[in-house]
């Protein structure tokens, strides 16, 4: 049977079926405790989340077959995690909430009631339409990368990288892996991998954690947040007893090796986070695990122009109100796509966005949480905000896109010689940020070298690549005059 | 303390029966639940691709499905991400050379 755009009928989608009162995208700790608060006062909810298993990438934990007796042991909180499985078992036993796992939602169309559009299963091949009359973004963060000589040697993997394989997997990338890059983070990941048997030399953090305490206002923010401080306390436990060394103020500013890593080179840095000439160490390993703290995952709602703002880290995020609202109607956001601030601050979010979505009152204490939290985060993202100077431990050969193999040299040739001043134009000449990751590695890397103004949000109309035949399937309504 | 920390100790795992995938044409142990970047690193291999401008060598990077670095050929189809996709009993993975459709090539 032939589909028209106008056809009511259109595959995927049952006609009958009412639209829900709230679609929540993403089941990490934002997205969990959403819909099943939403749930709990009562309304109907569709929880869509990329992965088989709820969880997110902080709460990612071993599949079942592997058997894991004690997987709090790979994590903090955990209980918070359990509590809110046995609060969602409860809500999909009574049908108000679907959880939909495997469905990566590629795109939104804003409206009454809203649509959002996903790609379903591992290999993208399924495909589902689901109508809600709210959208909660709660799509978390993914890391940011800088690149450096060597980082596309097999055996570099992203600090985040290194702990979803463990927690997912069991697995280790190598017995001595150096840390590295910038942000808290790396003390977790650090801990995580000694835990787990590996042996990590160093851990090599760009930035300088006495910067928490410079100004009163940071003070302020420290002591209104002690179970921080505890949970950074532990951490430096935990690396003093496996004999983890702290290197603030330097950075691998090279990777050795043929066909994977065996040796790194360590640099001081100094406040620009130029490397110091003179001051390369090299530390022999078998893994590199880096990254530069979070970018928030906000492409389905930068989309459709939803307003943003700039993190104290430079992390473009989607801007809200004090209710969580979007500059969207019907379109609500929590976690880090409303900056990167943790598990306990998203936990806390997606409590207020699911009252507020419901009509009914938030607690002040919740209220007073939040912006102790977000004062928290906005102190740490001052601390790990990249300094101009990183781009010198670049060399002409260095990769900054790595699915399209664009180097430093062709990126310097755009802008020096071609004229190139942002970074678009350089995308549209070097092809840099093209490829398979659409710019999510080489994004912040070429808009530094690219020189173009402040941080603006990538464009990207689809956010998962998606089968063509799902397109044509995925006709706009007509009453919303798109095209 | 005498006893090596692994990652399996530390979350007192006791695995389901293994079973192997096929990796280049020799066996490959994985255990149930694994995906496939997992199986491959667990027996110390980082690299199951080759890039289509250099033809270096590349694996898993990101571990979560965002940077497509660990494209490989699975059961035939090029371009899955062996971070994403679960290793079965007889799961096929070859090195993927490039775009990995050298089959339609001119």
């Amino acid at each position: 049977m032939p589909i028209s755009p106008s056809d009511p009928t259109a595959p995927h989608r049952d006609p009958a079926a009412v639209p829900y009162d709230l679609a929540v995208v993403g089941a990490g700790p934002a997205g969990l405790a959403a819909a099943v608060t939403a749930a709990e006062l009562g309304l109907r909810c569709a929880l869509l989340d990329a992965a088989e298993r709820p969880g997110g990438q902080y709460y990612r934990h071993p599949a079942p077959g592997l058997g894991a007796a004690r997987p709090d042991r790979l994590h903090h909180h955990w209980p918070a995690f359990t509590a809110l499985l046995a609060r969602l078992d409860t809500q999909v036993r009574a049908g108000r909430v679907d959880h939909l796992a495997g469905h990566h939602v590629w795109t939104a169309e804003p409206g009454e009631p809203w649509r959002l559009h996903a790609v379903v299963g591992p290999a993208g091949t399924g495909s589902a339409v689901v109508e809600a009359r709210n959208v909660l973004l709660a799509t978390g963060a993914y890391e940011r990368q800088l690149p450096f000589p060597g980082w596309t040697l097999p055996g570099v993997v992203t600090a985040g990288g290194a702990q979803a394989m463990l927690k997912a997997g069991l697995v280790l990338p190598g017995r001595r892996i150096v840390v590295a890059g910038s942000g808290p983070l790396l003390l977790a990941a650090a801990a995580s991998l000694a835990a787990a048997g590996a042996r990590v030399p160093a851990v090599v953090e760009a930035g300088d954690y006495l910067g928490y305490a410079r100004t009163p206002a940071a003070l302020g923010a420290l002591a209104a947040n002690p179970g921080k401080l505890a949970e950074g306390a532990r951490h430096a436990a935990l690396l003093l007893r496996h004999r983890v060394r702290l290197r603030p103020r330097a950075a691998v500013v090279e990777v050795h090796g043929e066909d994977r890593v065996t040796a790194v080179t360590v640099a001081r840095l100094d406040s620009a986070w130029r490397p110091v000439p003179g001051t390369g160490r090299r530390i022999a390993c078998d893994a590199l695990a880096v990254g530069h703290g979070l970018l928030p995952q906000i492409e389905l709602a930068t989309e459709l122009g939803a307003p943003t703002r700039t993190a104290p880290d430079g992390a473009v995020a989607l801007a809200v109100d004090e209710r969580l609202r979007t500059g969207l109607p019907g379109l609500w956001a929590a976690g880090e796509t409303c900056g990167v601030g943790g598990a306990d601050l998203a936990l806390v979010e997606g409590e207020i966005a699911a009252r507020e979505i419901a009509g009914r009152p938030v607690p002040t204490a919740l209220r007073s949480a939040r912006r102790r939290r977000r004062a928290f985060a906005d102190l740490l993202a001052a601390a790990h905000r990249p300094g101009p100077g990183w781009t010198d431990w670049l060399t002409p050969g260095t990769d900054v896109c790595r699915c399209e193999e664009v180097p430093v040299s062709r990126i310097r040739e755009a802008v020096e010689e071609l004229g190139a001043g942002d970074a678009r134009t350089v995308k549209l000449l070097t092809r840099a940020g093209m490829g398979w990751c659409q710019g999510r590695m080489c994004g912040p890397a070429v808009a530094c070298l690219s020189g173009g103004g402040p941080a603006r949000p990538d464009s990207r109309p689809l956010a998962c690549p998606v089968p063509l035949s799902h397109l044509a399937e995925a006709a706009p309504r007509p009453s919303d005059g798109r095209s | 303390m005498t006893v090596d920390r692994t990652p399996a100790r530390l979350a007192d795992a006791t695995p389901g029966p293994g079973h192997t995938i096929e990796f280049d044409g020799r066996p490959v142990p994985a255990l149930p639940g694994q995906s496939i970047a997992a199986a491959l690193w667990a027996d110390g291999v980082l690299a199951w691709r080759r890039t289509r401008v250099g033809g270096r060598p590349r694996g898993a990077f990101c571990g979560i499905g965002v940077c497509y670095d660990c494209l490989a050929t699975v059961d035939g189809q090029p371009n899955r991400r062996t971070c994403l996709m679960p290793a079965e009993p007889g799961t096929v993975v070859t090195t993927q050379e490039g775009h990995g459709r050298a089959d339609l090539a001119v």
